[in-house]
């Protein structure tokens, strides 16, 4: 197999990026994007395998030897659509999904060299479709006259929206906030994810024909059951994960002390990076100290950075192997200066005479014995207490189910975290008529994770409005 | 959507009342629950209680004193605009029942908060004893109302220019010394409630108190409303915005209340540069 060594041999493509010297203290995206060559040069090292294990490793499972060949070819139409089939937010899922532990870890070229740059690729393909307006939308099947209520924009619930209506339903999204997205828009930053990007994909499942209500805060605005007697014939539940978990440590109620829910809320969503051409403040730290580290305590950390601080720690309890963030993210913090504080737990906070942070007091861990997950557990060193100068705090350890629409509909059934039991194959809930799925069900894990289930759900969805439960 | 259908000045132009079309919240709302409003894309989330609700109608009604540049905005709007955003019904409703005799306690927009809950006590069958405080007899709002809602009704001024000379908290003294009182709600400045809740601790009387932290979602997603009520923490939004008066530590309230003070005056600076 000549031509295949031939193709290990080529590098990977290596995306341009803005400088980090520069996009540190800019909002703009950090990735610019691959060029059409680039993009066709990369194609070209796929080796198009007969059972392709990249796909497996996606959880959607994108045609994705398929939509590259396209890619090779130069017919970036035929890309899109070849994507579209199995996924409906490509140019998000391009840039955000943890490529490395699925489908590029999977990647057969990954064993001998670096994998094909499949997230890349992919992103190249919808940006090149949202840039074109080609490919052609999927056709709308004729009405079936049944209602469909889909409960939160996320990408869970707009997977579903844009399944159903193709199939004919009429569908209508509840959101709770005055914008659609969910995490999309609220959380992952602007230089990550542009937010035009996002509002382009809602665009088009309204053109599709579906309908959003912003503002509609289901359990209280509005209750599922209400819902049903307003005439709908199914829901499907998409709320996330919207409980910010704190760390229930002294100190923890001083100004300065954010969760990264409401910290990235306010840059993301309100603009507050924009103040005071937006109205909503935001509190701009000098030395600003992140807790946790996934791509929450990442995005928040290089959120704090781009307002102007003087230096931003990461302080994590764990050691580098474990730290949960994609590998890109890790990369671009580092690369923007923030620094990674590890084996290291807080004790408490400590404030000013006003209730203001000043300083936090840590304490240093080692790695003892395994634990339940397989890693070892992080023990403290006796003795090893000090102090960290902080006027800025985000506390990014994780969400938790928020109880707002399950309280008002007991009839769902509820795990012990509080998630939405839903069946893993259609997302059933033990209420009729009603299917969860994504973060409110599984706990926070990814968009394709929460498209993936929507999918599902909205198959099943189908099936139960045109044969039965 | 979200139309404004009448608006009135109260307090010399200080307090502002709006009513607003929102039918899905006008049919859900109960005394106690607040919205969150949005003046337009760019404007902040603010929180305000629902004054009043007409359900057939299809509308709510907030009251509101202009201290920043939200509120300012809000104020100028005429009717017949909209407003770009309205959220609710948020919070916990008031636990209305028949307790007897009750006292409510309202100062400053505090008591357009307090007016719905006044009449709901009453209406459950409470005797209920209202004393209402403002700085002046011009600042003073809704007393007409509040006359209604109530068994009796004691106006206080700081500077003696209506009824009592002196606190709502003087006449409080007295009303609890004379009277067998089961209940008070108390709806004000921090202080005030601060006051209120000192008095009635120490003659064991339960009371209610209405919490007013700065809020962004309002539905328990943030943690920014977040304030210690009998040493836990607790999110106003969803657990409250009703506490129990006696636990609440209003010194970390009135701190986290100062949180933005630099950047609300540069919020009102910058707009009036711009006026
Ligand atoms: C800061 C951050 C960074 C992340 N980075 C990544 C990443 O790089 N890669 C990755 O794969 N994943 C990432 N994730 C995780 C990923 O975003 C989530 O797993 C995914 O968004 C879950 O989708 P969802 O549709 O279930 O819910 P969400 O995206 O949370 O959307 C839920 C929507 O429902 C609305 N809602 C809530 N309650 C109600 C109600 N009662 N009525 C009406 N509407 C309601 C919410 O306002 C929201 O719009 C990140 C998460 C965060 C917070
Ligand atoms: C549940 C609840 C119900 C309320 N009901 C009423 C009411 O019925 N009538 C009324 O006049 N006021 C009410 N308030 C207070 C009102 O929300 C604030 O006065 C308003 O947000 C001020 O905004 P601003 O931009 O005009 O002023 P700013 O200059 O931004 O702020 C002035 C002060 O208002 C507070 N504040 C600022 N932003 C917020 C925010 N997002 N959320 C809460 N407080 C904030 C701060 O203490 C600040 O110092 C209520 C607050 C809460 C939380
Ligand atoms: S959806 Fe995600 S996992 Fe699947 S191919 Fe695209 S980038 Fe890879
Ligand atoms: S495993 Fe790698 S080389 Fe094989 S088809 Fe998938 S992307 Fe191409
Ligand atoms: S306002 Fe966000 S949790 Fe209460």
């Amino acid at each position: 197999m000549a031509g295949k060594d031939k193709k290990v041999k080529v590098p990977r493509a290596t995306m341009p990026e803005q400088a980090p010297e520069v996009r540190r203290r800019n909002f703009m995206e950090v990735p610019l994007g691959l060029t059409d060559e680039m993009a066709i040069t990369e194609a070209a090292r796929c080796l198009q395998c007969k059972k392709p294990a990249c796909v497996e490793g996606c959880p959607v499972s994108v045609d994705i030897p398929g939509f590259i060949q396209k890619i090779a070819d130069g017919d970036f139409s035929g890309a899109i659509e070849r994507l579209w089939d199995k996924n409906a937010l490509p140019a998000v899922c391009g840039r955000v999904c943890p490529q490395e532990i699925q489908c590029e870890g999977n990647c057969i070229l990954g064993k001998k060299g670096s994998s094909v740059a499949i997230g890349y690729l992919e992103r190249f393909a919808a940006d090149k479709a949202r840039e074109l307006g080609s490919g052609t939308l999927p056709k709308v099947a004729d009405k079936t006259g049944k209602k469909v209520a889909v409960i939160g924009s996320g990408p869970s619930g707009l997977t579903v929206a844009g399944d159903l209506v193709v199939k004919g339903h009429d569908v209508t999204i509840f959101e709770a906030f005055h914008q659609t997205g969910g995490v999309l828009v609220y959380g992952i930053p602007e230089f990550r994810l542009p937010k035009d990007i996002v509002a382009s994909e809602v665009a088009t499942l309204e053109k599709l024909g579906v309908k959003i209500e912003l503002n509609s805060v289901v359990g209280t605005t509005v209750t599922i059951d209400e819902l049903f007697e307003e005439g709908f014939d199914a829901a499907y539940v998409g709320v996330g994960a919207g409980l910010p978990r704190f760390m229930n440590l002294p100190g923890e109620n001083l100004i300065g002390v954010f969760s990264a829910n409401e910290y990235l809320t306010r840059a993301n969503l309100m603009k507050a990076y924009l103040f005071p051409e937006y109205d909503t403040p935001i509190a701009k730290g000098k030395n600003v100290v992140v807790l946790g580290a996934g791509n929450v305590a990442m995005d928040a950390a290089r959120t704090a950075m781009r307002l102007g601080a003087d230096t931003v720690k990461i302080v994590y309890r764990r050691s580098r192997e474990e730290m949960p963030a994609r590998a890109e993210e890790l990369h671009h913090a580092e690369q923007e200066g923030i620094e990674f504080v590890l084996l290291t737990n807080p004790i408490q906070f400590f404030g000013d005479d006003d209730g203001r942070l000043n300083g936090m007091e840590c304490l240093k861990m080692e790695l003892g014995e395994p634990d339940e997950s397989g890693r070892r557990r992080p023990v403290p060193i006796e003795g090893s207490e000090y102090r960290i100068d902080c006027d800025l705090v985000v506390v990014s350890v994780g969400a938790k189910a928020n109880p707002l629409l399950t309280n008002s509909t007991p009839d769902i059934d509820l795990n012990q975290w509080g998630n939405i039991v839903a069946d893993p194959a259609t997302g059933k809930t033990s209420k009729k008529a009603v299917w969860a799925g994504g973060d409110i069900a599984t706990g926070m894990a990814t968009v394709i994770l929460a498209m993936g289930a929507g999918r599902d759900a909205a198959n099943s969805i189908h099936d139960y409005l045109t044969i039965g439960w | 959507m979200f139309k404004i259908v009448s608006r009135e000045e109260m307090a010399q132009g200080t307090i502002i009342l709006n009513e607003i079309e929102a039918p899905r919240i006008a049919r859900k709302a109960k005394p106690g629950q607040f919205v969150i409003l949005q003046v337009n894309e760019k404007g902040e989330r603010i929180p305000l209680t629902m004054a009043d609700v007409d359900p057939d109608k299809g509308t709510i009604t907030i009251i509101y004193m202009v201290v920043g540049k939200s509120t300012a905005l809000f104020g100028k709007m005429a009717v017949g605009e909209e407003y770009f955003a309205v959220i609710g019904p948020l919070g916990k409703a008031t636990h209305i029942e028949n307790r007897g005799k009750v006292v409510c306690v309202g100062g400053g927009t505090g008591i357009a908060v307090l007016h719905p809950i006044t009449r709901a006590l009453k209406d459950a069958g409470n005797h209920v004893t209202t004393i209402l405080g403002s700085r002046n007899k011009d600042l003073l709002i809704l007393e007409d109302k509040m006359a209604n809602a109530s068994d009796t009704l004691h106006i206080c001024t700081d500077d003696g220019s209506k009824g009592h000379h002196g606190f709502v908290t003087d006449v409080l003294k007295d009303v609890l010394e004379k009277e067998d009182i089961s209940l008070v709600v108390a709806i004000g400045p921090v202080p005030m409630m601060k006051f209120v809740s000192a008095i009635t601790k120490e003659k064991g009387v339960e009371t209610l108190v209405s919490l007013n932290p700065i809020m962004v979602d309002g539905t328990g997603m943030c943690g920014g409303c977040r304030v210690s009520v009998g040493g836990e923490t607790k999110f106003a939004c969803v657990d409250g915005p009703e506490f129990d008066g006696h636990k609440v530590d209003y010194d970390e309230l009135s701190n986290r209340l100062r949180a933005y003070l630099n950047d609300e005056q540069k919020s009102v600076d910058e707009s009036e540069k711009n006026a």
